[in-house]
């Protein structure tokens, strides 16, 4: 194992690192075992896609053992972190080149200890549900060794101490995001999805890098700790100078990952992948690396004289993905996808709360989202299973034939739509209190938004509720319950939807709270003390009006609905059936003109430069000809002939240059060089 | 050792290269030929560098960079020629005039 | 120095063969009717370059050149010729008619006039320094990544994106045959 090897030649700067550092309160063994978390599921990838195949359940066992491990320390650590405040970082050296220090680490504090939490739990019942879900594929070992490499990449990045590692961990995520988007490639549409996910994060992802190159240089040192206890003493002055260039490419960085509006465009599409992907992708790795950044950057954002003005672009952007992604979800007829719209809103929750400051809010919503919208995705994927289809004309009536999916699919829609006392409620309630709280014209745009998406919310899952588990069924063969393998990780799941939000209540438990408030830097954060009625009753009124308009709207037929959206949706729904014309606008505006631009540019110069040419020969030879005119006049009949002729060979001698072969330009280029060194060196 | 006996054993071979860029037909063999030419270069950067004794060994620096380069040209080379060869079912750089007007 | 002088020392004994096998390659490499034996020449032009450059002291140098070319660019050559289905026996066609190769001998010698020229008129019978061993690859690690590390960056990323053109041209892509 290359690791322990590395390990054990570097063992003595380990120990001058971390000592370096000082920063260890003390978490013992296991906080500074907790490299193990990210190596191990890497190390279960490869050792999957080499020996897997040899396994008795084809390398599931691996990754599963992995991701079991995550999650048992994850829970371990976060309970250790939030009882005795550990905050700790250790990194080992791997190279110094010039003022750039490369390192690999790993840090335990609130925020990381959280994720690994989240990933690891919500990991290991994917990787439980996955290994039914996925029976019979013809990849099976290859898609487990992805995944690990998927679940592995998001812990590199979030147990990253530093900006390199970040980046590390955030190219993994994509290329493994890749793989698995793409897993069924035999369909062209699958394959261009994944190229499609790829790039759209490429794009931000040079965000990234240019906000890494700020933020770094500027700095001195790309560890989080040093930037950010720099930044809260504030005695930087470049840094303050470049904060918002180097905090809005960051942003941008996270609207990528996180898929924020306008670079939303590639989730919906990554649906193409097996749904045990899209649950982990939505929930727990992927596009909570975006918000992570910005927790992570928090202070940077926070600080006066720094990147605050960044936030009211943070807030509006977040505003708007929810409000617009919301209504878009309104009007998908595809199972899985009005789950990704629903992602894409509640993603836009967390980073709209992120701008207002509201880093537990955000957290917290990020927390209680991973359990209901693995739930959801895994229930479609329950659904999907036994009907082989993911449009929702094909289903209905499905209460009666897979009442566990049913039940669970229900409890996470109504936690998704933030029904006290269920998860959601309490994570969404922080929010809209934190947008009440911030002041300014960006904060109060997002609590209208952020009330409206509440509404839209309960709607669009009433909607896919009663489209796919009432009324009639009408897709083909008859239903069955999906096998106790996927159901259990529902019931699982179900159970944290409805608890994970008591964590949390204002006025009563704090536990979140002072989980992510174990932080290296010190740091204004503000927790409702109580519960803030207005707001409460805001967002609840909100969702209940919802349910029962969706309820009035959709219970009644279930067989035309799809006929009568174009109707209830009157001048919204060809707009929201195109996503907005963003897609086109992306296709049209950018890929297509870019396709051909070598071929376009080539024309161009044909028509322009050359035409010049030909142009100015054309002006030369009437030039000619009024003199030729004059000794024509004169009787210089002879001279005519003779210089139409010297015309006439002299474009047949200069066509033969014009051949078209590449080799005998190379002629006259080698020859032209020759011509013109020799004449530089003579003369 | 003279400084230009490698030097002149260089230019040599940068002029074959030259001459199997100009008169060799098949596409493949003209991309050898640039091979040669870029050996030819890498000579002379090392002996440059050795002749010199550069601190930094910028010359042999140069010619690890230049060979990376080549690796990258031969497969884009390659690949073009493939493209051309599945589209026109010949790799001969004279059937491939469409660059005339 | 006369030519006796220099013929006396062992190491310019070595530096003609080695040079014989390097123009020897270069001549079937330019030359040869047969596709296989243009490549196998390219190795053996290579071969006794690399050797040269352990004369010189490179030695870093050589042996990458050993490894990534002789072991990765000629099998990727053999490659594409076998793929472009290059014949593989004797061949009249892979080069131009007459005419064009004494266009092309005119262009190349002369560019060897020049070229020669040049370095005899700088360098007329100028020696190497004394040797003080051959360059460690430490020196060169170190150079590469202080002085040189944004062209090293510049090289990876053209790297990448020579990856991303090969599988982009190479691939066939049954939607491009259907428009």
């Amino acid at each position: 194992m290359p690791m322990l090897a590395l390990l054990a030649t570097n063992a003595n700067q380990l120990i001058l690192a971390t000592e370096e550092l000082g920063e260890i309160n003390d978490g013992g063994l296991l906080a500074s075992l907790a490299w193990l978390i990210p190596v191990v599921p890497l190390l279960a990838a490869f050792a999957i896609v080499f020996f897997g195949r040899r396994m008795r359940y084809k390398g599931w066992e691996l990754a599963m053992g992995a991701m079991g491990f995550v999650g048992i320390y994850g829970i371990v650590l976060a309970f250790a972190t939030m009882n005795s405040e550990i905050t700790y970082q250790g990194a080992i050296t791997m190279g110094e080149f010039g003022p750039l220090v490369l390192e690999w680490g790993w840090m335990v504090d609130g925020l990381s200890s959280m994720m690994y939490f989240v990933v690891g739990v919500v990991g290991s019942l994917v990787f439980i549900y996955a290994k039914s879900y996925m029976a019979g594929d013809i990849r099976f070992t290859w898609f487990f060794a992805s995944f690990s490499l998927f679940a592995g990449g998001m812990l590199v990045l979030v147990a990253a101490p530093n900006l390199i590692q970040l980046i590390v961990g955030w190219e993994l995520v994509g290329v493994a995001s890749y793989l698995l988007i793409g897993h069924y490639w035999e369909d062209h549409d699958n394959s261009s999805a994944a190229i499609k996910a790829f790039l759209v994060n490429k794009v931000a992802d040079v965000g990234l890098f240019i906000g890494a190159i700020i933020i770094g240089t500027t700095a001195g040192t790309f560890r989080f700790s040093e930037i950010l206890s720099q930044v809260a003493a504030g005695e930087n002055d470049l840094l303050k100078k470049f904060a918002f260039l180097g905090g809005l490419a960051l942003f941008i960085a996270a609207m990528g990952k996180s898929a924020q509006f306008p670079l939303h465009v590639w989730l919906p599409d990554a649906m193409a992948g097996p749904t045990p992907v899209s649950a982990l992708m939505h929930a727990a790795t992927m596009v909570t690396a975006g918000i992570y950044l910005l927790g992570r950057m928090f202070p940077l954002y926070f600080v006066e004289g720094y990147a605050v003005d960044v936030r009211p672009i943070i807030m509006i952007i977040g505003a708007l993905t929810l409000f617009l992604m919301g209504l878009i979800a309104l009007v998908q007829t595809d199972l899985k996808k009005v789950l990704a719209y629903s992602t894409l809103s509640q993603l836009g929750y967390m980073v709209a709360a992120m701008g207002a400051g509201a880093y537990t809010a955000a957290l917290f919503h990020l927390f209680t989202h991973a359990f209901f919208k693995s739930l959801l995705f895994l229930g479609a994927g329950s659904v999907i299973h036994s009907v082989h289809s993911n449009e929702m004309t094909d289903m209905g009536g499905l209460r009666k034939y897979m009442p566990t999916t049913f039940k669970t699919f229900v409890i996470g829609s109504l936690a998704l739509a933030g029904i006290v006392p269920l998860a959601g409620f309490w994570s969404k309630d922080e929010i809209l209190v934190s947008f009440g709280d911030a002041s300014g014209g960006a904060a109060n745009f997002a609590l209208y938004l952020s009330i409206a998406g509440a509404f839209i919310t309960a709607l669009y899952m009433t909607r896919a509720v009663y489209l796919t588990f009432f009324g009639e069924y009408k897709g083909q063969g008859t239903p069955h319950e999906s096998p106790k393998m996927m159901t259990v990780p529902l019931v699982v799941l179900a159970g944290f939807s409805v608890v994970a939000g008591l964590i949390n209540m204002p006025g009563i438990t704090a536990w979140f709270t002072e989980l992510t408030a174990v932080r290296f830097t010190v740091m204004g954060d503000h927790h409702p003390t109580e519960i803030n009625f207005v707001m409460a009753g805001l967002g609840l009124t909100a969702a209940l009006a919802g349910i029962v308009i969706g309820y009035l709207l959709w219970s009644k037929d279930a067989e035309t609905q799809q006929a009568r959206d174009t109707f209830r949706i009157p001048v919204l729904y060809p707009l929201l059936k195109r996503k907005y014309y963003i897609d086109d606008l992306y296709m049209d505006g950018i890929v297509r003109p870019l396709r051909g631009p070598v071929a376009r540019s080539v024309d161009w110069f044909n028509g322009h430069v050359i035409d010049l040419f030909v142009n100015g020969a054309g002006a030369l030879a009437k030039f000619v000809g009024k003199y030729v005119y004059r000794f024509d006049q004169s009787g210089l009949d002879s001279a005519i002939t003779a210089s139409a002729a010297a015309t006439g060979a002299g474009g047949s001698v200069l066509r033969l240059l014009q051949s078209g072969r590449v080799q005998q330009y190379a002629v006259m280029i080698f020859a032209g060089t020759v011509v013109l060194v020799a004449g530089f060196i003579i003369f | 050792m003279i400084v230009n006996q490698f030097l002149m054993l260089g230019a040599a071979l940068f002029a074959m290269g030259v001459y199997g860029v100009l008169s060799r037909r098949n596409a493949v063999m003209v991309l050898l030929s640039v091979e040669l030419m870029l050996a030819a270069v890498n000579l002379n950067l090392v002996v440059f560098d050795r002749a010199f004794r550069d601190e930094l060994a910028a010359g042999q620096i140069f010619s690890l960079f230049i060979i990376a380069i080549a690796a990258a040209e031969v497969g884009i080379g390659l690949a073009i020629i493939l493209l051309i060869f599945r589209n026109r079912s010949s790799a001969n750089v004279d059937e491939l005039d469409l660059m005339k007007l | 120095m006369s030519f006796g002088d220099w013929i006396g020392q062992l190491e310019n004994w070595i530096f003609a063969i080695l040079a014989v096998g390097t123009l020897s390659g270069a001549f079937l490499v330019v030359h040869s009717r047969n596709v296989i034996h243009s490549a196998l020449g390219l190795v053996l032009t290579l071969g006794s370059s690399a050797g040269l450059f352990l004369m010189l002291g490179a030695e870093f140098v050589a042996w990458t050149l050993v490894m990534v070319y002789i072991g990765a660019v000629i099998v990727l050559f053999l490659f594409g010729i076998m793929i472009t289905r290059a014949p593989l026996g004797y061949e009249s066609d892979l080069s131009h008619p007459m005419s064009v190769k004494v266009t092309a001998a005119i262009v190349s010698g002369s560019m060897f006039a020049l070229i020669g020229w040049a370095f005899l008129d700088a360098f007329g019978s100028v020696e190497f320094p004394v040797a003080e061993g051959p360059t460690r690859t430490a020196d060169i690690g170190i150079s590469m990544f202080t002085n040189y590390v944004i062209p090293f960056e510049v090289m990876s990323f053209l790297l990448l994106a020579a990856l991303v053109g090969g599988i982009v041209l190479a691939r066939q892509d049954p939607e491009e045959v259907d428009e």
